[in-house]
């Protein structure tokens, strides 16, 4: 379930509210003491699982809770990548992914750029299914889905995850008011010139919308990536997993093979995380903007 | 590839006027349009209505999952049997009660932390960080490092108990330890998406109300509770929608970490219906689980819409 919120998705707010007015001031510190503790606090998942996958498991049997190792190391990694196949993981998830960004920008910019510019028939019947099917919860559906797919003989395949992820009803409104926000005097002025529609979709409107576009392919590529209950459904083999059904997996191991699961979980991590270092910023514009979840 | 065939380059405003109301454009128009949208409804038809029409019919045959085809004509008897299922119901109840214990902290706390951090001049990037992060982390990553922590003896949730006195529960053993383990899970996990909604509005906030406040000498403890809280209320509502919503689809956590144990006390619906699909084959009474989870589902986000189209009239947050 999702909302099309704001249509600037550029809209750059470089203002922050900081009123240093001297009443004020203690508050401030104040307030500033407490969320920067509860921020330490949201970190500490994160250092401890770190920590652990360098420790040996003695030693974390012998003292938890003790955060300074007297011999890191990495064999937990070594090991870790060893007795799991996660290098096929990351492959399954990456070309999923990937391919998954790639027909849900494709697919849904072209279908909101003919919603906006457009006038064919029925027009707005296509308009009004689409924001119906904001309200339909996917997840649910699982079940019939799986009996679809097992019709279609696609279970196992790559294609039996990409598919249902690309005609994304959320996708359509974002580039759909994107596209609105565009003057109609390009569109105009391309036509007069004589490019067809196509030309004007790829050469006018692609490039100008690269924020919508960002923001599409940013939020379909996590949420793709941390898809989890319909892959563990299709992707039986193990082989052919993707990276959060096979961490999955691991849970059980957690109880006696410490530092090793714990390093499995931070190689689970590393590649969105370093994504998400990477586009920051435009993540959590793509967030505030659509409010996909 | 679309082409229309319009106006030959004279670019004059009265070719193009001319040119957009002819036959000829009109037609091009239209099968331009179909065809930018056609790969969106096939697949939108195909894997999203698709599903939808295909669980209605299942329900109505007593389909078993392991062999194809759809088996014998039953009419409504799948559902006779999961509305008297007391398993069903309590599989319900256990998404609702996930709701219930979630969506107050989820749409709570990120406000008051969004508030408080909007009061700091710099190091926005550290929150964003802090809170964010955990949110790109996948259900299975989290559930290891947390199954981990919530280890008696080793772990840190566990031990932390101790510094401050308390016992720490049985996490794996017992209902409400299974129940805190997961509620405080899905807190880290997804705070941050709420925390990122209500930073965003609270940015849009015009400035001078705030100055104004500041020159009738409103102290800052004022300007949240009679300013600022006020007028985030259209985000509180979309992020409680959004929480609802998402809380009641819930099943990665549940099944990852808990298995819905111990002994299904916390096994939310989804699972319910991957047991009795999967693992007990009966795919035409989980269809039929699956259609009256689906109802809910809709009814809950167009019982949304429609209060939220009669408080707030036609702008959305």
């Amino acid at each position: 379930m999702a909302t099309a919120v704001a249509p600037a998705v550029t809209k750059r707010t470089t203002h922050v509210r900081a009123r240093q007015q001297s009443s004020g001031k203690l508050f401030n510190r104040l307030a500033g003491t407490c969320v920067v503790l509860f921020a330490l606090i949201w970190l500490v998942p994160f250092a401890w699982t770190v920590i652990t996958s360098l420790r040996t498991n003695d030693e974390i049997a012998a003292q938890p809770t003790k955060f300074w190792g007297s011999d890191w190391n990495l064999d937990a990694y070594a090991s870790a990548w060893q007795s799991s196949p996660l290098g096929w993981w990351y492959v399954n998830s990456f070309i999923i992914s990937t391919l998954s960004v790639i027909f849900a920008v494709v697919v849904c910019s072209m279908a909101a750029f003919a919603l906006v510019h457009l006038d064919y028939r029925l027009r707005y019947v296509v308009l009004s299914l689409i924001l119906a099917g904001l309200m339909i919860p996917t997840e649910a559906l699982v079940l019939p889905q799986f009996m679809e797919f097992r019709a279609l003989r696609l279970l196992g395949t790559y294609w039996a995850i990409i598919l249902p992820g690309v005609a994304l009803p959320v996708a359509v409104f974002v580039f759909h008011s994107f596209i609105k926000a565009i003057p109609m005097a390009l569109v105009e002025a391309a036509r007069v010139d004589g490019a067809g529609w196509w030309r004007i979709y790829r050469q006018i409107i692609m490039p100008l919308c690269r924020p919508a576009i960002s923001a599409v392919a940013i939020l379909t590529f996590i949420t793709s990536w941390n898809a989890f209950l319909w892959p563990l459904l299709v992707l039986t083999q193990t082989k052919s997993q993707t990276i959060p059904v096979g961490l999955a997996s691991l849970v059980g191991g957690a109880a006696i093979q410490y530092a090793q699961t714990m390093a499995s979980a931070v190689l689970g991590i590393l590649p969105l995380l370093a994504v998400f270092l990477l586009l920051q910023r435009q993540i959590a514009q793509g967030v505030a903007n659509t409010g996909i979840k | 590839m679309s082409v229309s065939t319009v106006s030959t380059g004279v670019g004059t405003e009265a070719v193009t006027r001319s040119a957009s109301t002819s036959p000829p454009t009109a037609r091009g128009q239209n099968r331009a349009g179909w065809l930018l949208t056609a790969p969106f409804l096939v697949l939108y038809v195909l894997f999203l209505i698709g599903p939808v029409l295909i669980g209605v019919v299942i329900s109505l045959f007593n389909t078993t999952t392991v062999q194809s085809g759809l088996g014998g004509w039953v009419g409504l008897s799948n559902y006779a049997d999961v509305l008297s299922n007391p398993e069903f119901w309590s599989s319900m109840w256990h998404s609702v009660l996930f709701t219930l214990l979630t969506t107050p902290l989820l749409v709570l706390l990120p406000l008051l932390f969004a508030i408080l951090a909007s009061r700091m001049v710099r190091h926005q990037w550290f929150f964003r960080l802090a809170f964010f992060a955990p949110y790109v982390v996948p259900s299975s990553a989290v559930c290891l490092i947390f199954a981990f922590m919530y280890t008696p003896q080793t772990g840190l949730v566990s031990n932390a108990f101790g510094w401050v006195g308390l016992t720490a529960p049985d996490f794996f053993g017992t209902t409400s330890g299974a129940w805190l383990a997961v509620t405080l899970l899905t807190v880290w996990w997804t705070f941050g998406f709420n925390f990122i909604l209500y930073t965003a509005a609270i940015q849009e906030l015009s400035e001078e109300v705030y100055e104004a406040a500041d020159i009738d000498g409103a102290g800052p403890w004022q300007q949240i509770r009679l300013i600022t809280v006020p007028l985030l209320r259209p985000t509180m509502g979309l992020v409680l929608i959004l929480q609802v919503l998402s809380s009641l689809k819930v099943f990665d956590q549940i099944y990852i970490l808990l298995a819905g144990g111990p002994n299904y006390s916390t096994r939310p619906v989804i699972q319910y219906i991957f047991d009795t699909g999967f693992t007990a084959y009966r795919g035409g009474y989980a269809a039929a689980a699956t259609m009256v989870y689906f109802v809910v589902l809709v009814l809950v986000s167009v019982g949304f819409v429609l209060v939220r189209r009669r408080t707030s009239g036609p702008t959305t947050a």
